[in-house]
C-alpha cells in the first residue's frame, strides 16, 4: 500500500516541477521591459481609486463555515457508506445515521428560516 | 577498525521517509509561529497540515490521511486563508510574534504538550506484531463505519450536535444586524 | 489482475534487476506517463473546446496552422513563451507566483487514481473517490492566493466567489458521489468499474441514478469553473477574474489547471456512472484491453463534449441564483437521495427490487429538481418583467414609432 503512496508522493514533485519549470522558461525566452505604467493595476484603463480592500461581506465568511460543517459530516458518513457491505448492518445502524443527518438538516433549515442562505 | 562507541542504526526506507516527513512538518510549524507575515504563516500551515497527512499515510491509515487533507487543507487553511483575506491591511503589515502574551502562550503550550506526552506514555497502546496489515485497507474503512454507528454511536450523534450548535452559531455572528 | 507497476517490477526483477531499481524505475516510468500524457490531452482539449464553441457560433475557429488547426495550440503555446511576464508592482511576490503553480499541482495530482483499462490506474487507492475530492480543493486555494495575492479589486473580489461557489458545491459534489459508494459499497474506482460490467459491460450506474449522475454533472460544472457557473471569471462584471493580473506563461499554467480540472472531473463521472472502461467485448482475449482504454477514452470525451455543448448555450448564473441553487436545491436533494437508498438498501430485499426503488428514489430526485428549477426560472421571469415595464423603457430604448 505504501507504494501506492510513494507514487503519489513522487508525482507531486513532479507535478510541483512541471509548471515551475514552465514558468521560468516563460521568464527567461520572454521579453523583460518593466515600466511604471505597465506593472500598474489592471483595471480597464482607468487609474484605481483607493484601496483593494473594499467593504466585503460577512456572508462570503458564513457560507464559508456552512461549508466547514457539512464537509466534517460527509468524512463521517462515507464510512458509514462503506460499511453498508457487512451483513450485520441493520435498521438500527441506519437509523443513528439518518438521526445523525437530521440533526445537520436542522441546522441548514435553520441557517435557510434566518436568511443566511439570501444573497441581498 | 576502531569500534565506535555507540552503534549508528541505518535507517530503513520506511524510517528515512518518516524522518524527513516529520522533519519537513516540524520546521514548517516552527514556521507558522516564528513568521512575522500573517499570510506566509498561514501557508507554512498547510505545509505543515499536509505533513501530518504524510505521517498518517506512513502509518497506513489512509483514511485519516485524506480526511485530513479533505478537512484540514481543504476547510480550515482556506478558511483561515480568507480570514487572513478579509483582515485589512494585512497584506504588506508586518506583525511581531514576540507580544506581550509570548510568555502566558509560551507556558500554556508547554503546559499542553505535557498533558498530551504524559496520556501518550501512560496508554497501554495496542502494538501491531507486525507492520504490514492482514487484509487490505478497505476493510479498515469498513470496519471504521462500523462502529461509528454502533461502539460510537453516542459520541456521533453529539459530534452531530456539536456541529449543529457550531452552524447556528455560525448564522448568529454573521447575519447582519437589522 | 496484476497492476501496472507490479507486472512491470516482475518484469524487471526477471531481467536481473535489483529490487529497488526495478521498483523505483516502475514509479518513475508512471509518473513520466502521466506527466506527459496530462499536457498533451490539454493540447487536444484546447483546440476541441475552440473548434466546437466555433461550430457552435456557426463559425470556422482554427483552420490556419496545420490541417483543421490542429497544430494552433502549439503556436499559441510559442507564442506564450515568448510573452513578457509582467509583475505588477503592487502583488504580493509569494502569493501571487505560487498560485499558477499550485493549481497545476492540485489538478495534475488528480491523475493519479483516475482509471484506463482493467490494472491500469496510477494508482488504486481504498479512497479514491474521496482523494478527488480532498485534492481537488488544492484548485480552491490556488484561486484566493491569486486573488488576494494580485492586489487587484476585481481579482479579489473574485477570489471571494471563488469561496462562495467553489466550497458550496463541493457539498452536492461529495454527496453525490456517497450515492454511489453507498451502492457500490467501495471508494476504488478499479473496483467501481468493475460491478458495473452487468449486461455485456452496460450495467453503468447512470441507468440506475441517473439524478445522482445529473447533480454530481452540475457540480462538476460549478467546480471546474464553467458555464454557467463562471462566475468567478465573468468578463462582464470582473474583466477575467482572479488570473486578471497574470499574463505569459503563469497565466497559461491557470489556463492548462482549468482545462485538465474540467477534463478529470469527465473522467472521474466516466468512471463512476458511465461504467468506466466496461463494455461490450473487454474480456475478450488480446484486443479487449485496448477496446477498454477506447471506451474510458470515448465515454470521457463525450462527457467533455457535453460540457462545451452546455458552455455553448447556457446563459451565466448571477450569484444569488448561484447560491440558492447549491443550497436550497442541490443539497437538500442529496441529502434525501442518500437517506431513501439508506433506507432501501438495508430493507431485505432481493436485489432487482432494490435496484428498482433506487431508480425511483433518483426519478423523484430528478423531477422535483427540475420542477424546482422551471418553478424558479418562471419566478424570476415574472419579476424581470416587473422590474422594466413599458413605460420605464419610452425614450430610452424603443424604438420611435412612426
Amino acid at each position: 500500500m505504501l507504494l501506492k503512496y510513494a507514487f503519489i508522493f513522487i508525482l507531486s514533485g513532479f507535478a510541483l516541477v512541471l509548471p515551475l519549470v514552465s514558468i521560468v522558461a516563460g521568464a527567461i525566452l520572454g521579453p523583460r521591459k518593466p515600466d511604471p505604467v505597465k506593472n500598474d493595476i489592471y483595471e480597464s484603463g482607468l487609474n484605481t481609486i483607493g484601496d483593494t480592500w473594499i467593504q466585503f461581506r460577512a456572508q462570503f465568511y458564513l457560507i464559508g463555515l456552512v461549508f466547514l460543517v457539512f464537509d466534517l459530516e460527509v468524512v463521517f458518513l462515507y464510512p458509514i457508506a462503506m460499511a453498508y457491505g457487512r451483513p450485520e448492518f441493520g435498521m438500527a445502524a441506519v437509523l443513528v445515521t439518518l438521526l445523525f443527518m437530521a440533526l445537520l438538516i436542522v441546522g441548514l433549515v435553520y441557517d435557510w428560516r434566518k436568511g443566511g442562505l439570501e444573497w441581498q | 577498525m576502531p569500534e565506535l562507541p555507540v552503534e549508528i542504526p541505518i535507517p530503513t526506507p520506511h524510517q528515512a521517509v518518516f524522518i524527513m516527513v516529520a522533519v519537513a512538518t516540524g520546521v514548517a510549524s516552527l514556521l507558522v509561529v516564528t513568521n512575522r507575515n500573517l499570510f506566509y504563516s498561514a501557508l507554512c500551515l498547510v505545509g505543515a497540515l499536509f505533513g501530518v497527512a504524510g505521517v498518517y499515510v506512513l502509518l497506513e491509515a489512509e483514511f485519516l490521511a485524506i480526511t485530513q487533507v479533505l478537512v484540514y487543507v481543504g476547510a480550515i487553511a482556506t478558511l483561515i486563508t480568507f480570514a487572513i483575506m478579509l483582515t485589512r491591511g494585512i497584506m504588506f503589515g508586518v506583525t511581531s510574534p514576540n507580544n506581550r502574551y509570548m510568555f502566558a502562550v509560551m507556558s500554556m503550550a508547554l503546559l499542553v504538550f505535557l498533558l498530551v506526552a504524559g496520556v501518550v506514555d501512560r496508554v497501554p497502546w495496542a502494538v501491531a506484531e507486525d507492520l504490514t496489515l492482514s487484509g487490505d485497507g478497505k476493510s479498515m474503512i469498513v470496519d471504521l463505519g462500523w462502529e461509528f454507528v454502533t461502539t460510537y454511536a453516542l459520541p456521533l450523534e453529539l459530534i452531530g450536535l456539536l456541529l449543529l450548535i457550531a452552524l447556528v452559531g455560525a448564522v448568529m455572528l454573521a447575519r447582519d444586524d437589522e | 489482475m496484476a497492476e501496472w507497476y507490479q507486472v512491470l517490477m516482475t518484469a524487471l526483477v526477471g531481467a536481473g534487476v535489483p529490487e529497488w531499481i526495478a521498483t523505483a524505475v516502475a514509479l518513475l516510468a508512471g509518473v513520466t506517463a502521466i506527466g506527459l500524457v496530462a499536457p498533451l490531452i490539454a493540447l487536444i482539449l484546447v483546440w476541441l473546446l475552440r473548434k466546437v464553441i466555433s461550430r457552435i457560433q456557426d463559425r470556422i475557429g482554427p483552420n490556419r496552422v496545420g490541417r483543421f488547426g490542429l497544430l494552433q495550440t502549439i503556436a499559441d503555446i510559442v507564442k506564450l513563451l515568448s510573452k513578457e511576464g509582467i509583475n505588477p508592482s503592487r502583488a504580493d511576490f509569494m502569493a501571487y507566483n505560487l498560485a499558477p503553480i499550485l493549481s497545476v499541482f492540485g489538478v495534475l495530482l488528480l491523475f493519479a487514481v483516475v482509471p484506463v483499462t482493467r490494472g491500469l490506474i496510477g494508482v488504486d487507492i481504498n479512497v479514491g473517490v474521496l482523494y478527488i475530492v480532498a485534492l481537488g480543493s488544492i484548485g480552491i486555494m490556488a484561486a484566493l492566493m491569486a486573488g488576494w495575492g494580485s492586489n487587484n479589486k476585481y481579482a479579489l473580489l473574485s477570489g471571494f466567489r471563488v469561496v462562495a461557489q467553489l466550497l458550496s458545491y463541493e457539498i452536492p459534489l461529495v454527496l453525490s458521489m456517497l450515492a454511489v459508494v453507498l451502492y457500490a459499497g467501495t471508494m476504488r474506482f478499479g473496483e467501481l468499474a468493475e460491478q458495473q460490467g452487468n449486461f455485456l459491460g452496460l450495467g453503468w450506474y447512470v441507468f440506475l441514478m441517473p439524478g445522482a449522475a445529473l447533480i454530481f454533472f452540475v457540480c462538476a460544472l460549478a467546480e471546474s469553473e464553467q458555464t454557467p457557473f463562471d462566475l468567478l471569471e465573468a468578463e462582464s462584471e470582473l474583466i477575467a477574474g482572479f488570473h486578471i493580473e497574470y499574463s505569459g506563461m503563469r497565466f497559461a499554467m491557470f489556463f492548462l489547471a482549468q482545462f485538465l480540472g474540467g477534463f478529470v472531473f469527465a473522467w472521474v463521472g466516466a468512471a463512476m456512472f458511465l461504467g468506466g472502461w466496461q463494455g461490450p467485448g473487454v474480456d475478450l482475449p488480446g484486443i479487449g484491453g485496448f477496446l477498454a482504454a477506447g471506451y474510458m477514452m470515448i465515454k470521457t470525451f463525450a462527457i467533455y463534449l457535453l460540457m462545451i455543448w452546455v458552455r455553448g448555450t447556457f446563459p451565466r448564473l448571477r450569484v444569488d441564483q448561484m447560491m440558492s441553487f447549491c443550497w436550497k436545491i442541490l443539497v437538500p436533494l442529496t441529502v434525501g437521495l442518500i437517506s431513501w437508498q439508506m433506507v432501501v438498501q438495508v430493507l431485505e430485499l432481493p436485489t432487482p427490487v432494490i435496484a428498482v426503488l433506487v431508480l425511483v428514489g433518483n426519478l423523484l430526485v430528478m423531477g422535483i429538481g427540475l420542477y424546482a428549477v422551471g418553478r424558479a426560472i418562471r419566478q424570476e421571469g415574472f419579476r424581470t418583467k416587473r422590474a422594466f415595464t413599458p413605460d420605464s423603457l419610452i425614450g430610452t430604448m424603443q424604438p420611435v414609432a412612426e
